[in-house]
């Protein structure tokens, strides 16, 4: 059998190839904007910035994020339960800006069966790649109004004292506040997936 | 057939923190990274529309008023799961530097010239055995602030799906018997020597073009494999 091939960083220079965003000569694949017209659920915008272990910006991240509509259901046949009934693809991508800056527009995710079959808390997967990033990190982005947090099987994984950096923050009515930090004491919860 | 992901697979990859590679000293998380089963958000994936890829999206040569300058070279291979299956229906994307060195991204400084009927970025989706093909122009290598005189081999950057979220992967491509392969750090970063060389690519002569380009052949292997192997049937 073939070993995987290794990832390697995805460098400074993504942004005409994946996040062109009508800078470049090029379309994007993908966009930081979730949303379909027929989509339903609570519409939300996830924004935060991202930070090295000096505490600095980094400007040149690539953050993409995966989830469930709000009915909790992928738009993967792979999801065996049932499509969602929109067009919406649950799968975004987000350069950062010079201020380290990212967001998302897109809905409140339902809840998903985990590995027990047990119902996890609301949540979406989120991959983090930069240069001075050998391969991307995985991440959780849960959210602080969810009191099914306190019993989702993967947050209770992570060490109690380190679960609040995988909570977004309600900053304003269907905003939250998410920063990643990749070092340093408030290092994000990344995961072994 | 249900596929899984098993974490050791992993092991094939770069360390988070490579300090030759020195933009990793602040960036690589440092805390131990937490163990977790997979659930439906790991092991599904997004799954794209005919709106994603436009005909001609692989070739890079095409998409300008005129031919970019540099050698033509088609660069192929099929994208496989660790059972050797082909990934069909899988978003491949690239993005690379012209033929001299330069990216036309608006940070990069080197003083080569941009070309402009080249952009360097291109996507496909694999075919029902999971093959992918793209026309393009051979890189250039190009200097690199990380040390004195450090100079990236020649490469394109590749961004793959594949079955779930967890197969994701971004990588770059690398041509066969560079020179400067034994002083980049980068690819050097893959310290498992067998693991490294998968990212080179084969020259492929059945391919290649009679009077017209040079042919590499580059196979993607991610990770997913049969939940039920059926060797013994």
């Amino acid at each position: 059998m073939p070993g995987i091939t290794p990832s390697q960083t995805v460098g400074p220079f993504y942004a005409y190839g994946l996040t062109p965003n009508g800078e470049y000569a090029w379309n994007d694949a993908f966009t930081n904007n979730l949303l379909t017209p027929d989509v339903t659920g609570d519409k939300i915008r996830i924004e935060g910035v991202i930070y090295d272990g000096d505490g600095k910006v980094v400007p040149d991240a690539v953050l993409e994020i995966w989830q469930a509509d709000a009915q909790g259901r992928f738009a993967d046949p792979q999801d065996t339960r049932g499509l969602p009934n929109s067009s919406f693809r649950g799968f975004g991508r987000s350069g950062t800006t010079d201020a380290g800056e990212y967001s998302f527009d897109t809905v409140k995710p339902g809840a998903v069966p985990g590995h027990d079959g047990k119902p996890q808390a609301p949540h979406i997967v989120m991959a983090v790649f930069g240069r001075g990033m050998t391969m991307q990190s995985m991440t959780r982005i849960y959210f602080e109004d969810e009191a099914a947090n306190a019993s989702d099987a993967v947050m209770n994984l992570v060490p109690a004292d380190r679960r609040a950096t995988i909570i977004a923050k309600k900053t304003a009515p269907g905003v939250y506040r998410f920063d990643i930090h990749l070092q340093g004491d408030n290092e994000t919860v990344f995961f072994d997936v | 057939m249900t596929l899984i992901y098993p974490v050791e697979s992993n092991a094939a990859h770069a360390p988070r923190l490579s300090p030759g590679y020195k933009s990793t000293i602040k960036r690589a998380p440092q805390k131990q990274r937490i163990l977790m089963p997979h659930t439906l958000s790991e092991t599904t994936g997004p799954v794209y529309g005919h709106e994603t890829v436009r005909p001609g999206d692989h070739d890079l040569t095409t998409m300008h008023a005129g031919e970019p300058l540099g050698e033509r070279i088609i660069v192929h291979g099929t994208v496989m799961d660790e059972d050797g299956r082909g990934v069909p229906n899988t978003l491949v994307e690239l993005w690379q530097a012209n033929a001299c060195g330069r990216y036309v991204h608006v940070w990069d400084q080197h003083p080569a010239p941009l070309d402009p009927n080249f952009t360097g970025a291109g996507r496909t989706v694999t075919d029902a055995a999971g093959n992918y093909k793209f026309v393009t122009i051979k890189p250039g290598a190009y200097p690199w602030g990380n040390h004195h005189n450090a100079w990236r081999p020649a490469h394109i950057h590749f961004s793959v799906f594949g079955h779930s979220f967890v197969s994701r992967l971004v990588t770059q491509m690398y041509f066969p018997n560079d020179p400067l392969f034994p002083f980049d750090p980068i690819f050097n970063s893959v310290t498992d020597e067998k693991a490294r060389l998968r990212m080179v690519s084969d020259f492929d002569l059945d391919v290649t073009e009679p009077g017209w380009a040079l042919a590499y052949r580059f196979n993607i292997v991610l990770r997913g494999r049969n939940a039920t192997p059926t060797e013994n049937h």
